[in-house]
């Protein structure tokens, strides 16, 4: 909005220059846009699929480690033959567009990838408020997006497929750990997060969970996005589990808001050797070695995938991400997901023997696969069935998983703790039950 | 109780009181709305991740508990030097025109941020490091030096030498801090010293030390502004400026260096409330934009021109934000009405606090437009 005046300005100055700096920059994100393409002799076509993450704005960090994946992932199908529909092999080629951080843009892109590109699927987004602005687009022109982070849940549309986890595969079993086999067992919970829509559904869950449980909840607060301020909900922690000698503190706070949230707690003593612990759903290893693990040590986090899973599949993911970009990269649930979900996508485009959409959405129901996490499979609410660990963040970084799930958790769309979704499930293959469908 | 309240909205307002002190000069006696205020903290906050980095090589080990009170004046003159320039190059061209101030310090704000997302932090210190001696080393000379060669040459001579310390100090801290030489948009960490870290008991109630250090450093630099302007040869002349231009102009005050003068000191300050809120939370591109709306709210509240009325209202914000978002009404008075408990309820979290404190600032200002202590008496616009 505000650039607007800068920019007249800047154009009555000079306007040539202005002009041949557009060119210069369409010119190079022209050039930047078409990733990937050499067709080597071995394919007999090309197909192209859409990778649509923020690689600018706040975003960025996170979401480029997911187009670091994907493009991984892709790369090894195509070394490994590429996809086969129909008896012919098609390379897997790609466009990646930036979804800037802004809620907005994801939706315009998409609409450009689906039209304009023609891509018979879209691999994208992190934040729901991304995913939300999207899923109209893919709805109304019934086009396929595969979303790969944990999220509220509470949503189930026919045109996204979810490879994170839902509330169940993630906050419920750890909200049960935290309350029964957690050192603060049966202690209070007090919960934090970010001013946004996961963290508020997040925490209406956890405290239907906990009430189900006998548990307590003695206090909440959001932290609005950007505000950096945390001495008030520090003392509200501390008079509220204070005299129950600490507690469980459950944490939903963005990105940045974390560093100086347990920057700050340490300093005003809440740390575990007093009794207070922290359960995480947005730290993952990635972000422990940002925030630095000195102050999250101690503490714990849930997650589908941890780095530190001693399975070959988990080392080969890890070990060939960090020979792709750098020895100091690190592997994270988000990664992962977005790993899964490429290979499901090729194999259900083999099983279907097309790319039409359709074909695909119903191939795709049942597909199973050798994750690095363990076997996951695809349920008919389109999120994936996977393993919940649950891990201690250890000194030097990256987690000790303390507890895993026996086999697989299958996913609830429709939460069965919320009062407004119990009761309800959902079901795609099924034409009688589709989104919403009462048990 | 009663201390830990009082303390914890001391603490919220002295983060803001060091903040906003910068811009209640810049602002409030110069006049000028500078958007890059933030940006510029940001560069203080850039420093002190530098500077801790630069304390972790072997050669400065030992003294690495030093380096958060040695990154407060290098911060103070690295943003203080930004400043200067920004004053030289862009804000002495619009003065009395505070629209395009506006928009032109919004602008460099962007390419402020912009470029410690896409410059390595070794070459952007390299960077700083010659605009410091580039501005200053001209001034090193004695007049006698000055009058027998053209000073042109000697200006120009000293940009050069300037650019190649600049471009081997940013070579020399590429090569030796790995992690300064890559450029990165990622949000970074200042991580205090042991000695900083944990609490300190004061009458039997534990204080964070981090916090304590911010009051510390709001205190000295509050006391050291207050002396001098109010003691110093060139704060009477920033004081005479500030009321009165023309005349001081005509007076034989050089209105011109007052002006690089003041916008460098609170650029200079930004720099050091950047070292502050560093310690808080992460250090990014985006750390100022946090803070600058704050910033502009106590400065108004308190009163345009006037640094006690600065003082006050970032303090009253602080108590306040305190007193609503952590819920204490009601633990002093437990047992108040039933519909009043819940409005306070309701107000007791982060961000419906500040929605409320918002409010009620509005509200002040209906009756006292000019803030809590008003400049009297004749003002550079009137």
């Amino acid at each position: 909005m505000g650039q607007l005046p800068n920019l007249n300005e800047f154009m009555r100055i000079s306007r040539r220059i202005l002009a041949g700096l557009a060119t210069a920059s369409l010119a190079v994100s022209v050039t930047s846009c078409g990733g990937g393409s050499d067709t080597s002799g071995s394919f007999d076509d090309t197909v192209t699929v859409g990778i649509l993450h923020s690689l600018s704005g706040t975003m960025a960090i996170s979401e480029s480690t997911l187009v670091d994946t994907e493009k991984m992932a892709i790369a090894e199908i195509n070394a490994a033959g590429g996809v086969t529909v129909g008896g012919k092999s098609y390379k897997i080629d790609y466009i990646v567009e930036d979804g800037a951080s802004d809620w907005p843009t994801f939706a315009e892109k998409s609409k450009k990838l689906i039209d304009q590109d023609g891509v018979p699927v879209v691999f994208g987004g992190w934040t729901s408020a991304s995913r939300k602005a999207m899923l109209p687009v893919y709805e109304s022109k019934d086009a396929f997006l595969y979303y790969p982070i944990q999220y509220e849940a509470q949503e189930c549309s026919n045109n996204i497929f979810y490879t994170g986890a839902s509330p169940n595969q993630q906050s419920e079993p750890a909200t049960d750990f935290m309350y029964k086999r957690s050192p603060a067992a049966g202690k209070p919970f007090f919960l934090v997060g970010s001013d946004y829509v996961f963290p508020r559904t997040s925490n209406t869950i956890t405290k239907e969970q906990l009430k189900s449980l006998g548990g307590k909840v003695v206090g909440e607060d959001y932290l609005p996005l950007g505000n950096t301020e945390v001495a008030p909900i520090i003392s509200k922690i501390k008079k509220a589990l204070a005299p129950s000698g600490g507690g469980v503190i459950i944490n939903t706070l963005n990105g940045d808001q974390n560093v100086a949230f347990f920057k700050q707690i340490q300093d005003a003593g809440i740390t575990p050797s007093n009794g207070y612990y922290v359960m995480n759903y947005s730290i993952a290893e990635e972000e422990i070695s940002t925030i630095g693990p000195e102050f999250l040590e101690g503490h714990y986090g849930a997650w589908n995938y941890m780095m530190s899973i001693d399975t070959p599949e988990s080392k080969k993911f890890a070990a060939d991400f960090k020979a792709l970009y750098g020895s100091d990269r690190v592997v994270a649930d988000p990664q992962e997901s977005a790993y899964n979900m490429v290979y499901l996508w090729k194999q259900a485009v083999e099983d279907a023997g097309t790319f039409e959409n359709s074909a695909v959405r119903e191939a795709l129901v049942g597909q199973t696969f050798d994750a690095p996490q363990g076997p996951v499979e695809v349920m008919p609410n389109h999120h994936l069935a996977q393993t919940v660990r649950i891990g201690l963040i250890k000194p030097e970084g990256g987690f000790e998983i303390l507890e895993e799930t026996d086999g697989v958790v299958f996913p609830q769309a429709w939460n069965q703790f919320e009062p407004s979704s119990k009761g309800y499930a959902c079901d795609w293959t099924d034409p009688s039950k589709g989104e919403r469908y009462k048990l | 109780m009663l201390l830990d309240s009082l303390f914890n909205g001391v603490a919220i307002g002295s983060v803001l009181l060091v903040a906003a002190l910068g811009l209640a000069i810049v602002f409030g006696l110069m006049g000028v709305i500078n958007l890059a205020h933030g940006e510029l903290m940001m560069l203080g906050a850039y420093t002190t991740y530098v500077t801790q980095l630069i304390f972790k090589l072997p050669l400065l080990k030992p003294y690495y508990n030093a380096y958060v009170i040695v990154s407060i004046f290098f911060a103070f003159i690295v943003s203080g030097v930004v400043g200067i320039l920004l004053e030289k190059t862009v804000i002495r061209k619009l003065y009395g025109s505070p629209l395009e101030t506006l928009l032109a310090t919004w602008g460099v704000s962007l390419i402020l941020q912009q470029f410690v997302r896409s410059v390595p932090l070794a070459y952007g210190t390299g960077l700083v490091l010659s605009l410091i001696i580039g501005l200053f080393l001209p001034s090193v000379f004695s007049s006698k030096v000055k009058e027998s060669i053209n000073f042109k040459y000697v200006k120009f001579s000293s940009w050069i030498f300037a650019a190649l310390a600049g471009v081997l100090s940013g070579n020399l801290i590429s090569s030796s801090v790995s992690k300064l030489s890559r450029a990165s948009a990622r949000n970074v960490d200042v991580t205090a010293p042991a000695w900083m870290r944990g609490q300190v008991e004061i009458l039997g109630t534990a204080f964070p030390k981090t916090r304590l250090m911010i009051i510390i450093i709001t205190l000295i630099s509050v006391i050291a502004i207050t002396l001098f302007l109010n003691q110093s040869a060139w704060g009477m002349r920033i004081r005479a400026v500030t009321q009165n231009r023309e005349m001081s102009d005509c007076l034989g005050i050089s209105t011109e260096k007052v002006d690089v003068l003041t916008f460098g000191i609170g650029s200079g300050l930004a720099g050091v409330a950047g070292v502050a809120v560093s310690l808080l939370g992460s250090v990014g591109p985006n750390v100022g934009g946090n803070y600058i709306v704050g910033c502009f709210m106590v400065v108004v509240l308190g009163g345009v021109g006037n640094l006690l009325g600065t003082i006050f209202a970032s303090f009253g914000i602080g108590i306040m934000t305190d007193l609503i978002g952590a819920g204490r009404l009601l633990s002093i008075w437990p047992d108040m009405p039933l519909p009043l408990s819940n409005t306070i309820n309701f107000f007791a979290t982060t961000s419906m606090a500040r929605v409320m404190i918002f409010a009620l600032i509005v509200i002040f200002l209906q009756f006292k437009p000019t803030g809590l202590f008003p400049q009297k008496g004749r003002m550079v616009e009137s």
